[in-house]
Parts: structure tokens; sequence; C-alpha cells
């Protein structure tokens, strides 16, 4: 039973991971680029959901504010990853791969810093120096569902469904329209596409644009998970969805999802059948064990290599 | 560049930015607090008052107290002419809750000739790294805050205890009696399986370890016992394991940033029981993240409620007219308290002396004799540098606010 209870924990904190997951692969498949401030891009959605609670619902907590929230949040982290790929990354496309992936770790300090040091600063909002409350909401917060002596917290119900919608819809959107198709072009072979008369700048941007709006669902389901957010939250969990990314193969999209699934479901058993404090240690290790014996991952990475 | 060799060079950038996040330092945006300069009986010499707390970060609610009241107490000594011919002045340092941050901290503070005493620090995994330098220095540290028995008494302070700096005092009481006052306080109200859970720091492992003795040997038992991360905040993990022992209560050794998130989460995963706390989660923030089923949940601290004393009362009264930006908090009283207990023993060391640094010896001698009514009881140390007063409080959450439940004197409890 309380592995049951585990398994079901472990789902729904990689259903978070892959939800992150799925941004690193997405722009690695078509720019070969480890977006290291994509945890960032993460924590900036879960503030762009406060901030939008905070500016109009205040002191309410009915459920129609939390599609109003997500709105909030995915634009925020959509603004701030095309303007990183626009100012930090473009002008560095033909450059040595080294220089935009250091780029990406400055990105990322700058970006903490910039949460920690000003979101206090707009009038109306709380400091975010330390640990802020995230609203509750109803229907999606409060006392779990019992099903046949399982725990199921109401927040967990709302990340699965979040990882379940936004995977059918990025499946439809690779594999059955234009732009989609124009992706898989580019993480092809972004030479030929452009001949073929694709937009490839327009492609990368879509690409980066998408990853943070899956990014801003996951901050807005950690707060409410976890009921706190800080300036903080994105390193860890970037750290840990990048793990789940190379997992499942770097590049997949599929691959994002599944490393995600199996990174929450590993750490999870291993908080039962070990010590808790061991757990990163667990899901660390496997990255390690997964790099030297198959370093394409679980699914394989899909990406050509360029000559 | 191939896409393995890509994935390789990522990997040992995530470790490297793993090992810099863990000792790179934030800067800190308070830099030194304004000082009380408006001495008007004040002389031209000047000595100066270190302070290291955590100003930034998680912590920072009180961090900041500590640093406002040490204020506090130097305006009103300059403004009284406390030392006659000497002008007080305080330097906050933030030591980030971070003991490398707060030894850089400790070692700007001792290369200042001025400082001839130091408030500090919040964390006890802090203190260990400052005593030393200040120790070297020959500056008196006096903490408002550091509940570690073993930095007083060393390593085996339950067996064989031993000074181990001279320099170093605390205005608080020590975990040894807070574990302990935590268990009989459960064990009375009929609560006898209890989980404690922990963050692996110095505090909490000493809270767990203290009340986890006293438990066992009162007739409780521990069903389980966990650790959390500190840097995670999500315990569903945690949470799932406890529940399946059926605790009557869930004991907590580590600070409100932690337990606050830990008690909403584990609530509404249905483990509906109280959860109990050190001084680490008496904060009104811990209620804001625990939410609405923080109620019932327990929190011992140190002395005596600070409204509860007449003194008391007039510290509060003096800390809200001078319009701070930050409450005092949970430590501000034992920071006042300190602050005094250094400038009570300036007043002796500093009468004859010529400059601050020669003073320093004096004022370490000094301070170990002091004996005064603070606004948390007497204030006064034991041949360990500890406080001699033992009183502690249990608080409890209701209606969104700390109410006291029961105040004991240990000392006399006899544990």
């Amino acid at each position: 039973m309380d592995l049951l209870q585990q398994l079901v924990n472990g789902l729904t904190l990689g259903s978070l991971y892959a939800l992150i997951a799925v941004g690193y692969t997405v722009v690695y498949g078509i720019v070969q680029l480890i977006n290291f401030a994509h945890g960032e891009v993460f924590m900036i959605g879960a503030f762009g959901g406060l901030t939008t609670y905070l500016a109009l619902f205040q002191g309410t907590t009915a459920w129609w504010t939390l599609p109003i929230m997500l709105v909030g949040a995915v634009a925020a982290s959509v603004l701030t990853a095309v303007v990183m790929e626009r100012v930090a990354y473009r002008p560095l496309r033909s450059a040595p791969r080294l220089a935009p992936l250091i780029t990406a770790i400055g990105i990322s300090v700058f970006l903490q810093e910039l949460v920690r040091l000003f979101y206090g600063k707009i009038p109306g909002l709380p400091d975010a120096k330390s640990r802020l409350p995230f609203p509750r909401i109803d229907g999606v917060t409060g006392p779990a569902f019992s099903i046949g002596g399982l725990d199921f917290q109401r927040p967990a119900l709302f990340t699965m469904g979040s990882l379940a919608v936004c995977a059918a819809f990025l499946w439809w959107f690779i594999n059955r329209t234009k732009q989609g198709r124009a992706m898989q072009a580019v993480s092809q072979d972004p030479d030929t596409a452009r001949l073929m008369g694709i937009d490839v700048d327009r492609i990368i941007v879509t690409a980066f644009a998408l990853g943070a709006a899956l990014a801003a669902i996951a901050g807005v389901a950690q707060g409410l998970q976890n009921n706190n957010i800080d300036f903080r939250m994105g390193f860890m969990a970037g750290l840990k969805a990048f793990t789940a990314a190379v997992l499942g193969g770097i590049g997949n999209v599929a691959g994002a999802v599944v490393g995600g699934l199996t990174l929450g479901v590993v750490e999870a058993l291993a908080s039962q059948l070990g010590p808790t404090a061991w757990k990163d240690v667990w899901a660390f290790g496997l990255l390690i064990l997964v790099l030297v014996f198959r370093p394409q991952g679980i699914m394989g990475a899909r990406v050509v290599d360029r000559a | 560049m191939s896409q393995r060799s890509l994935i390789t060079v990522g990997v040992s950038v995530v470790a490297a930015s793993l090992a810099l996040s863990a000792c790179g330092s934030r800067d800190a945006d308070t830099g030194t607090g304004g000082g009380g300069g408006t001495g008007s009986a004040a002389g031209n010499k000047t000595a100066t008052i270190g302070v290291i707390a955590p100003l930034s970060g998680d912590l920072s609610a009180m961090g900041k107290g500590i640093q406002h009241s040490v204020e506090l107490a130097v305006k009103q000594a300059n403004d009284s002419g406390a030392i006659p011919g000497w002008t007080l002045k305080v330097d906050a340092k933030d030591d980030e809750a971070k003991p490398e941050t707060g030894k850089n901290a400790a070692t700007a503070l001792a290369g200042d000739n001025n400082v001839v005493g130091v408030v500090g620090t919040l964390n006890s995994s802090v203190a260990q790294n400052v005593q030393p330098v200040l120790a070297t220095a020959k500056i008196v540290q006096v903490s408002p805050a550091n509940t570690n028995p073993s930095l007083s008494r060393g390593k085996d302070y339950l067996t064989a205890p031993k000074r181990t700096y001279p320099t170093y005092f605390r205005t608080c009481t020590t975990d040894d009696v807070q574990g302990p006052f935590a268990a009989k306080y459960l064990l009375d109200q009929g609560i006898k399986q209890v989980a404690t859970i922990h963050d692996k720091k110095t505090y909490g492992q000493g809270l767990v370890d203290a009340f986890t003795t006293y438990f066992k040997a009162h007739g409780g038992t521990v069903v389980a016992a966990e650790t959390i991360n500190p840097d995670d905040s999500n315990y569903q993990n945690v949470i799932s394991k406890v529940k399946g022992s059926a605790p009557k209560a869930v004991y907590y050794g580590g600070e409100y940033p932690q337990m606050g998130p830990l008690s909403q989460q584990a609530k509404a995963a249905g483990l509906n029981v109280p959860f109990m706390g050190g001084d680490g989660v008496y904060d009104p923030k811990y209620i804001q993240l625990a939410g609405a089923t923080a109620t019932g949940d327990l929190a011992t601290s140190v002395g005596a409620p600070t409204d509860s004393l007449e003194k008391g009362k007039e510290f509060l009264a003096a800390y809200e007219k001078a319009g701070y930006a930050e409450p005092s908090s949970a430590y501000g009283a034992y920071a006042y308290d300190a602050a005094n207990a250094i400038i009570e023993g300036l007043k002796t060391s500093l009468k004859g002396a010529s400059d601050a640094q020669g003073a320093r010896q004096a004022t370490i001698d000094a301070v170990g004799k002091v004996n005064f009514q603070g606004v948390t009881g007497d204030v006064a140390f034991d041949q360990y540098g500890d406080s001699k007063t033992r009183v502690l409080t249990v608080y409890k959450v209701e209606g969104g606010k700390w109410v006291p439940a029961k105040t004991e004197d240990m000392a006399k409890a006899g544990s």
C-alpha cells in the first residue's frame, strides 16, 4: 500500500518534471542548445500566476481564477523566453556551442536575481526574497481524495491532468500542423529547411515559446502543490527536468515525458525503500548510469548528427 | 561537436553550478544598518557592536528583527549617554544563514579596530564558523538565538561539558532543554506516538535528538524518524512514509520556511495531527505558509512571552515607536538583551580605555559578570556562557495567531 502511494507521489512529481523537460528537449531538438535558463522560465511562470492573482483576484478562492492565472503565467514565461532567445541566443547562433551554454547559465542567474531583488519593488507585490505563499483555489487545493486507501491530492490531479492535455496537444501540434512539421524539418536540417522556404528564426522562437508555455503551467502546478514559491525554485526543478530530458533521450518529446515520469517514480520509490535523504543520490545516480550505458537515453534521441 | 560530448559538457556544467550554488554568495543588499548616531551626551570616541544575522533569504524576517533590536538598544544607550566619552555604532552584516558567509562577516568585523562585541548569529551552524574567528580576535559574542548546546559546552555536553570559547555567550535557552520541554508537553497531553522529522542541520537534528531521548525515557514511542532536504519544497514522499506509521503528533526540528509547507501538505494529504516545532518556527510567517490548516500546530520558544513581562512590554512599545520596517520577530527581545549585555560590559571595560581594540579582553570579562533584568527575564551567564534563565513557553496556532499555551521553568521542573 505504501509502495502504491509512493507510486502516485512519484507520478505527480514526474508529471511536473515532464512538463518542464519538454522545454529542454524541444529547444535542444531544434537548435542543439541546452537552455539552462529554462528552470527560471518555469519560476517566472509561477510568479506570473501569483502576480495575476494578486493583481486581479486577491481574496477570492473561486475556481475560475485558475484559468486566468494560467494565462498570466504563460504570458510571463513566453515573453521571458522569447526576449531571451532574441537578445541572448540569436546573436550567438553561429558561435561555438559552448558560448550559448555559458550564456544560458548567465541568464539563469540574471533572472533569479531579477526576481529576488525587483519583484517586491513593484507596487502592491510582496517581497520575493523569501518564500511566498501561493493562493489556494477551490477545487484544486484542499483535502485529498481517498480512493481505495490511496490518497490523491487535488493539485496532483491537476498536475497529471495538465501533463496529459499538454502531451496530447504537443503530439497534435508537432505531427498534424504545418508549424509542427516545419519544426521537424528544421530539427533535421536547418539549411535545407531554409531553402524550402521555412522561416527558421520563427520556428526557433516557436520552440522556445512552446517550452515556456508548458513550463508556466508546471510553475502554477508546483505553486498549488507546495503552496509556496520562491525565486530559487527553478534551479533544482530545472536540473531535475534536464536530467529527465537526458534520461528519456534529449531532443525526443515523448522521451521527455517518459524520462520525467521515470525520474519521479525512481525518486519516490527510493525514498520509500531507503532513507528519504538519499532520493537525489538515486536520481542523479540513474542519470550517470544512463549516460554511461545508453547515452542516447531511454527512447533514443531523434536528432540527426550533422556533418 | 557531437551530441554526446555536448551533453557531457552540459552535465559537468550542471555539476559545477551545483557546487557553485552551494558556496556562492549573494550580495548583501542591506549592507550596513545605520546605527543610532544621534549621541547627544555621547563622546567623540567610537566603539562598534557588530551584528551577524541572515538579512536576506528565507530567514531574513528573524535576522532583520535581530538587527533592529540591537539598533534600538544602541540608540537608547547613546541617547542616555550610558558610556561617557564614547559613541556606540552598529555594523550589521548579512550571513545569509550560511556558515561560509558568516565566517566572512566575522572576519570583516574582526578586522575593524572599533568592534568591541558582536550580537549573532541566528543559526547554530553559522555560529560554529563564527566562534573561532571572533575568539582569535578576542571579541565578545552574544548570540540571541543559537540553541545548540555544544556551542558553549562542547561535543560531550551531556557527560563532560567543557567551555569551548571564552568569548561566547548566549541569551537564549538551548535545545537540550527545548526538546525535552516539547516532549514533556506532548506526554502531558496524553500523546505517546510521535513521528520526528528534521532538516539535517545542526539545529534541527539537535532538537530532535534531545526530544527523542526524553520522549522515549518517559514512556513515549517514536514511530517514524525521517529527514527532509531543506532545499526541497515538496515533501509528499516523507509525508506518505510518516502517515503510514500513524503518529498522534509530528515533531519537527528545523525552521518555518520548511515546516510551514510541510504542515500544509501533510494536512492536505490527510495527516491531521498537530505539528510541533522549536523556536525556529515560532514566527508569524509560519502561519502564512502553513495556511488555514495550521490551527493546532505547536511551537516551543525560549523565555516567557515578551508581552507577558513588564519590561518586555516596554521593549515592544519602544520598538514600535522607533518605526523599523520589519517586526522584532522571534528573537528581537533576545537580541535586545544580548546587545544590552554587551553595553553593560562596555560600561566597565571602556571606562579607562583609550581605544576600542584595547578594551576587547576587558569587555569579555565584564560581559561574563553582568547581571541585570532584561526584557526576557534575568540576564546572567553561567560558567559556560549560557543564560541562567531556563524558562520556556509552548505556543499554539489559534485563529491565525500564535497564542501562548503554557509557560514553565525547566530549571525547576528538574530535567
